[in-house]
């Protein structure tokens, strides 16, 4: 798999929206038809998808904040973005 | 027993609607715009529902164009938080009307069309010039960057015209299409001889949708919705009845499916009466076939009671004359072989359509326009 290119911008696709669930508590992604229950750690990655930041400096903040290595944060967020873009949850 | 909040709300804001497709599942006594809820007491309705933990909503109709205060609604309820969906036929919504429902907060487009070519689509639709507006509709939606999803209903009139449906999508830009095939409630049951396709229609269509989500993969994500009446199991009805969402009736009755009045003898409680969340928790209706205490064999014993929930009340009512009962659609029905039977006999029909048009039975309907 080709790694994703560190200047990608990863954002939500249009029509998608990161909804907190006060309801039944944690965040979701709304989309058409769908609901997706987004856990603790794709919320973090997720809130920093904003189309502005690039992948590399999502990957810097978050290893900065919860003091993890920095290679293994990458790994997790990549697999999980390419996983909601191939939904069309995520544009890279 | 605790009660999980619903994720979803379908609003029907209005019954009225300029086309008259035969495969509508609006109810035949269609409820007049004299009796239905204003602004204010719709708006209260999305707060309430998102109080009471829905997700999304569907504005729906009839046409909910129709509404002079579209987008008001669309502003109250993108400021209640919920994930807003428009569900219109495009008919009433010009470039500067969907502008301003993209600025109010509306966040996605499910638009129909009922065939690729103009003379056949507005056959369907009941309506001349309705097939050109609504490509005209796709276009400015794709334009402001609205996401799309083409609905297509699929019976005999348009099930040869699968293939070319899904590449029309495509090509107006459409993210999703849903390749539906008519349920039959409402007109579309009264239409239900002329709409039916044969069972080698349905499974050259099934072929069709598999193939055509390989090859357009990426492109487009394409939902498809089987037929009952050529179904071994029922649908999981509703996600089960009262348990993940609710329907709101133009005059403000909440159902819990849009085809629930059909069913006799069910006590529906108002919006205008009760907050939301009591009638979601107490009201009868919701109650009656919550959980599975009201089922009956073969339902009762059966181990995909909790998959399926036993299908359609609707359905097992229209055709069998008592909610409890199996859905007809499952095989292990006794009532299985009138699927069948309506199957063989609508392909002997001629199919001339009877169209959704306000019926006589109404209020405040001047006898020459409901002659016409
Ligand atoms: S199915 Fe056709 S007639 Fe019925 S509400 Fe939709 S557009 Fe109107
Ligand atoms: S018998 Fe009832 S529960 Fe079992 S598959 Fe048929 S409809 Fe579903």
């Amino acid at each position: 798999m080709i790694g994703l290119a560190p200047d990608a911008k990863p954002r939500l696709a249009r029509g998608v929206r990161l909804h907190e669930d006060k309801a039944r508590g944690g965040h979701v992604l709304l989309g058409p038809e769908r609901v997706l229950q987004a856990n603790g750690t794709a919320v973090e990655v997720l809130k920093l998808c904003d189309g502005e930041r690039s992948f590399d400096m999502i990957v810097d903040e978050l290893a900065n904040r919860f003091a993890t290595e920095r290679a293994r944060i990458a790994s997790d967020a990549e697999a999980m973005l390419r996983d909601l873009a191939a939904k069309r949850i995520v544009e890279l | 027993m605790s009660i999980a909040p619903p994720l979803g709300l379908l609003a029907e804001l209005t019954h009225r609607c300029p086309l008259a497709c035969p495969y509508c599942s609006n109810p035949l006594d269609l409820e007049r715009r004299s009796g239905e809820l204003d602004t204010a007491t719709w708006i209260r309705v999305f707060e309430e529902a998102a109080a009471l933990g829905v997700l999304q909503l569907h504005l729906s109709g009839g046409e909910p164009a129709a509404r002079a205060d579209l987008v008001e609604l669309t502003r109250g309820a993108a400021r209640a938080g919920l994930y807003t969906n428009l569900i219109t036929s495009g008919i009433g919504l010009d470039g500067a009307r969907l502008e301003a429902l993209a600025g109010a907060g509306l966040d996605h487009v499910q638009l129909s069309v009922q065939h690729v070519r103009a003379e056949e689509a507005d056959l369907i639709a009941g309506f001349a010039g309705a097939h050109a507006r609504k490509r005209g509709v796709a276009r400015e939606l794709v334009e402001l960057g609205l996401p799309l999803t083409i609905n297509a209903v699929i019976h005999r009139a348009n099930i040869a015209a699968v293939d070319e449906l899904v590449r029309e999508a495509v090509d107006l830009g459409a993210r999703r299409i849903e390749v539906a095939h008519s349920q039959y409630y409402g007109w579309a049951l009264k239409n239900r001889a002329a709409l039916l396709p044969s069972a080698a229609q349905v499974a050259e269509t099934r072929a069709t949708v598999e193939r055509l989500s390989a090859e357009l993969l990426g492109a487009i994500v394409i939902d498809y919705v089987a037929p009952d009446y050529f179904a071994r199991f029922p649908k999981p009805c509703m996600n089960g009845w009262g348990r993940r969402s609710m329907n709101v009736t133009p005059s403000g009755r909440v159902l819990p499916c849009h085809a629930a009045e059909t069913i006799p003898g069910l006590t529906f409680w108002s919006v205008r009466e009760r907050p939301l969340a009591a009638i979601w928790r107490e009201s009868p209706a919701f109650n009656a076939f919550r959980g599975s205490e009201w089922m009956r064999e073969p339902c009762r014993s059966c181990p995909r009671k909790e998959i399926d929930f036993g299908g359609c009340r609707c359905q097992a009512f229209a055709i069998t004359g008592d909610p409890r009962n199996a859905d007809p659609a499952c095989a292990y029905a006794p009532a299985h072989g009138s699927m069948d039977a309506a199957v063989a006999a609508a392909q002997a029909s001629a199919g001339a359509f009877a169209y959704r048009r306000y019926t006589r039975s109404g209020e405040r309907v001047p006898a020459a326009a409901a002659e016409s």
